[in-house]
């Protein structure tokens, strides 16, 4: 027993030896990678989808680059993110699609984050069939003549149904309720992650096959496969308040960005520049298709970017 | 281990005997259920009406959950608890890591290597040294210098963590059977439980990043070195302990001079193990941002870049085998003959060696890794999987292509299993699961199958758990007849099982996340990629189990079989395959145990079920849900293990 008592009181010794005495406070912990080198640190945030990639690089080439800070990134989910961020395990986030829970949280109540402006960018979330197939049937782009298509689109997985394909489990949707709301013969089928769904979509592509898919914009994958909105019923403010009983088309979505408060505060330069940092839709998916289609890596697309947009990104940098 | 030998001694008298005598009892126990059903059934169907599992019956844990989860962050800033005790085994981990990493970037690539060059060479000898530089090299080559110091850092930390906990908790488990006794139901769980399940929790309560993903590692990689500590001073030699103990010695001093020592074997393949458990989580922890290499393979998988992940994922790799070899060797008590360089002067030679080109380097101004040394992979493994998936999909003359191959086992094999295990009554389902266990085990196992059964109900997710049991099923069945296939070809030739040896490797340690789009890309979105990755991943230890139980086959009982004119068909089925028999249960067991680990990872190729919940529970920091469906397949786990164990690993109480 004496053994065990005095282990114990080992364990906790050292470990105040090891953080200092007193309270720890762990919304004061940043990556043990970051700040390696002695030089300025920032951490972002990156989501699992391209658009957020290419946001990231260009953010982190420039300030590589220009402003002379090390920039750690970490791929992240959406809401663990704001958690993050709210921490100061990351400093930013720099595309999100609206996370109203989130925001009042974090924003409004523990006032840890603060909004960093729009991104310049408009999201749109909707139904999409491959063009090919809508210019053979017009009639496919309306949700009402859908059901006409079901068995054309049934899969193996979407059993005796049409299959509409949904993607990460990250990614707001409220498909099913449309489905069953909309009285659509229709399965959803959850790919699970971005890649397996654009994965599975360029394949379908590939052969000229119909496929219907929960799909956003802006995305590079448009520029491979063009795709054709599903026209929903419209949509008006409110009408996705219950997710039960949703049956309206998904929001246009400007962008936002969010930055930690004390980063905001404290580190001037980074902070200053990822508030002005405002692009396009046509800007993003330059980057994002380099990326994602030609494959360069997120550094080198990037450069490629800066290199012949100056005019663009200059004016982030003034202070 | 008793009833194995005594039929291979003499399989022709004992045999027939012994099986007559469980046919017998088997009977008998499928009677007691039978009654037991019918009585019970009536009763459950007038009460509940059957079918699905009944509504009355299952327990939402959706409101508690939610509370306890905004409970966490609403006071995660201000409570004791938080800033007393979780603040600072955060901090602790953050500085720890921290100080690794700084020392591996301040030592610079060649003091890198030379020292992993020079401890492989101490403890494994010289071809392991190369072998260890060149892997080291490699990581370099491949553009992955910087996150392969991140991650070791990480492993080195956590590893020491787990070591130094599980060592405790095997020493107390050691050293009294009551501990013993009540640690084991504790490690059982820690290990079934899918690490994707309590990541969140974990990063609820330490938030994104390295504090939360070393301790996820630790929790999985801790019980192997427990048990095997325990296993080691439990199996001391009595007679040893009991000379020592006449010299008069005390408690402690037979702990250090005998008991430690003699169990030295097993203190080392502890530590093995816990490292090779610590690594696989290192790509499932870059989900909760602990960077590293897990981090470049995830990030890759977000740009659909194959290429880009296998960069990635080789280091993963090298790191894995080379550790596996050297601390293999380490255990297998490899001693350097050349006395002078025995002992600690071998080591402080070795320490000086490292440290001169450390600063060699330095001096040199080579710390980093040069840019112009990277090779790029990635662009020509891209051109490969294009031409694979472009070739292979679909429109193969006669075969069809791998998406039709899909579609037919889906609509063929999937979606039978899964609606008639969805059909059947609730209540047919766990008399199943009674019978199946029973039939295998004790009254024991059955009730705890039958149990871990029913919990899924009563958690309300008894449809979903009923489809991802059927793809485990479907998902064995096509690993066992897979691997029982190369197993039999491996056992007959020593050149197959060397072939095979460092594709298995490969198979075991590449992150699951690198081969998802290629499979994908195979098999289209659905349970079917998910039912691939699966196998790919239990495959090796089915192989290898399998392998080693054949080839353990007494060598008399071979002979003489082929004396009598066996033809080499009919040695292995006659011979070879009966009296391997609790090495293929243990490879059926093994096989169910990892299918199910990837379960999860199926979640993201569109394998849905539970393991798409608790993905989602992640992605939405829904605790609920993740939790939920995390605990279902602990119970599935617990249910499929107690069904498919071999009674015998139950009777050996001894370890």
């Amino acid at each position: 027993m004496r053994t065990r008592t005095t282990g114990v009181l080992a364990v906790g010794c050292s470990l105040l030896v090891l953080t200092g005495c007193g309270a720890a406070d762990m919304t004061e912990q940043a990556s043990p990678f970051a700040n390696a080198q002695g030089a300025k640190t920032v951490t972002l945030s990156v989501q699992s989808w391209v658009g957020a990639q290419a946001n990231v690089a260009v953010a982190q080439y420039l300030l590589e680059h220009e402003l002379g800070y090390r920039v750690d990134t970490v791929q992240v989910d959406e809401v663990p993110a704001w958690d993050a961020l709210s921490q100061g395990r990351v400093d930013a986030i720099l595309e999100d699609w609206g996370h109203p829970e989130q925001q009042q949280r974090y924003v409004e109540d523990k006032k840890t984050i603060v909004d960093g402006g729009g991104l310049g960018v408009t999201g749109h979330i909707g139904w999409f069939v491959p063009t090919y197939f809508a210019k053979q049937h017009p009639d496919v782009t309306n949700w009402k003549n859908l059901n006409k298509y079901a068995d054309r689109l049934r899969t193996a997985e979407s059993g005796g149904k049409g299959q509409l394909l949904d993607g990460s489990p990250s990614y707001v949707t409220n498909d099913k309720a449309l489905v069953k709301n909309l009285d659509l013969d229709y399965q959803v089928v959850f790919a699970g992650s971005e890649a397996a769904q654009i994965t599975q979509m360029r394949q379908f592509a590939k052969e000229k096959k119909p496929f219907l898919t929960y799909w956003y914009a802006p995305q590079w994958l448009f520029e491979k496969v063009p795709m054709t909105e599903v026209k929903l019923p419209a949509y008006k403010e409110g009408c996705d308040v219950d997710p039960e009983a949703v049956a309206c088309a998904y929001p246009h979505t400007p962008l936002r960005k969010y930055l930690n408060s004390d980063f905001a505060k404290s580190r001037g330069g980074a902070a200053a520049f990822l508030k002005k940092f405002k692009w396009t839709t046509e800007d993003q998916n330059e980057v994002s298709l380099l990326i994602a289609d030609r494959k360069l890596s997120p550094e080198e697309a990037a450069k490629k970017w800066v290199r012949s947009h100056e005019r663009t990104w200059r004016p982030w940098l003034t202070s | 281990m008793a009833t194995a030998t005594a039929t291979a001694s003499a399989p022709r008298t004992v045999l027939p005997g012994f099986l007559g005598f469980l046919r017998n009892r088997a009977a008998g126990k499928l009677v007691v259920l039978a009654v037991a059903a019918a009585v019970l059934v009536p009763l459950a169907d007038a009460r509940w009406a059957s079918g699905s599992w009944p509504h009355a019956l299952t327990v939402d844990l959706t409101e508690p959950l939610g509370r306890a989860s905004t409970w966490i962050i609403d006071n995660r800033d201000s409570h004791p608890l938080f800033l007393y005790f979780f603040g600072h085994v955060s901090n602790a981990v953050v500085l720890a890591v921290r100080a690794v990493y700084l020392v591996l970037l301040a030592a610079g690539w060649a003091g890198v290597t030379a020292a992993a060059a020079l401890v492989a060479w101490r403890v494994a000898g010289v071809r392991l040294a190369l072998g260890t530089a060149a892997a080291v090299l490699t990581c370099g080559l491949l553009g992955m210098w910087v996150p392969t110091m991140q991650t070791l850092a990480l492993m080195a930390v956590a590893v020491l963590a787990s070591v130094a906990l599980g060592a405790l908790l095997g020493l107390a488990a050691g050293l009294s059977d009551r501990t013993y006794r009540a640690l084991r139901p504790v490690l059982d769980t820690m290990q079934v439980l899918p690490a994707f399940a309590y990541l969140l929790p974990v990063v609820l309560v330490f938030g994104i990043g390295v504090p939360a993903a070393v301790l996820a590692t630790v929790v999985y990689a801790a019980p192997p070195m427990a048990r095997l500590t325990a296993l080691g001073l439990r199996g001391a030699d009595a007679g040893v302990m009991e000379a020592v103990e006449s010299l008069g010695t005390t408690a402690r001093q037979r702990l250090f001079t005998a008991r430690l020592p003699l169990a030295r074997k097993e203190l080392l393949l502890g530590l093995n193990q816990s490292i090779m458990m610590a690594l696989s989580m290192a790509v499932i922890a870059s989900v909760i941002g602990a960077g590293g290499l897990g981090d470049r393979v995830y990030q890759a998988l977000a740009s659909v870049d194959v290429g880009a992940a296998l960069s990635a994922g080789i280091p993963i790799v090298l790191l894995a085998v080379v550790l596996d070899r050297v601390t293999g060797a380490a255990g297998e008590g490899h001693e350097k003959a050349d006395p002078r360089w025995s002992g600690w002067s071998g080591w402080v030679y070795a320490a000086v060696a490292a440290v001169a080109v450390a600063v060699a380097a330095r001096l040199a101004g080579r710390l980093d890794w040069p840019e112009s040394w990277i090779v790029n992979i990635a662009e020509p493994v891209n051109r490969a999987v294009d031409w694979m998936t472009d070739h292979l999909y679909s429109g193969v003359p006669y075969v069809g292509g791998t998406a039709d191959w899909a579609a037919h086992f889906t609509t063929g094999v999937l979606n039978p299993v899964r609606d008639g295990l969805q059909w059947l009554p609730w209540w047919a389902v766990l008399l199943t699961v009674a019978a199946l266990a029973w039939l295998i085990g004790t009254w024991r196992t059955a009730l705890t199958a039958v149990l871990a059964m029913a919990a899924i109900g009563v958690l309300g997710v008894w449809q979903p758990s009923l489809d991802t049991l059927s793809q485990v099923l479907a998902a064995v069945a096509v690993t066992l007849v897979l691997g029982f296939g190369t197993a039999v070809a491996a056992a007959r030739s020593e050149r197959c099982e060397r072939l095979l040896r460092p594709v298995l490797d490969v198979f075991q340690t590449m992150p699951q996340f690198v081969y998802l789009i290629p499979v994908v890309a195979l098999f289209g979105v659905g349970r079917a990629p998910a039912v691939a990755a699966a196998v790919v991943y239990a495959l090796p230890a089915v192989v290898r189990i399998t392998t080693q139980g054949l080839r353990n086959v007494d060598p008399a009982a071979m002979e003489s079989s082929r004396s009598m004119g066996a033809t080499g068909w009919q040695q292995l089925r006659q011979v070879q395959l009966p009296l391997a028999r609790p090495a293929l249960l243990l490879a059926v067991n093994q096989g169910v145990v990892l299918v199910l680990a990837v379960v999860i990872i199926g979640g993201l190729v569109g394998g849905g079920a539970l393991g798409y919940d608790v993905v989602f529970g992640l992605a939405q920091g829904d605790l609920a849900t993740g939790l939920v469906a995390g605990g279902a397949i602990v119970c599935l786990g617990l249910m499929l293990d107690r069904v498919t164990q071999p009674t015998q690993r139950r009777t050996r109480t001894g370890a």
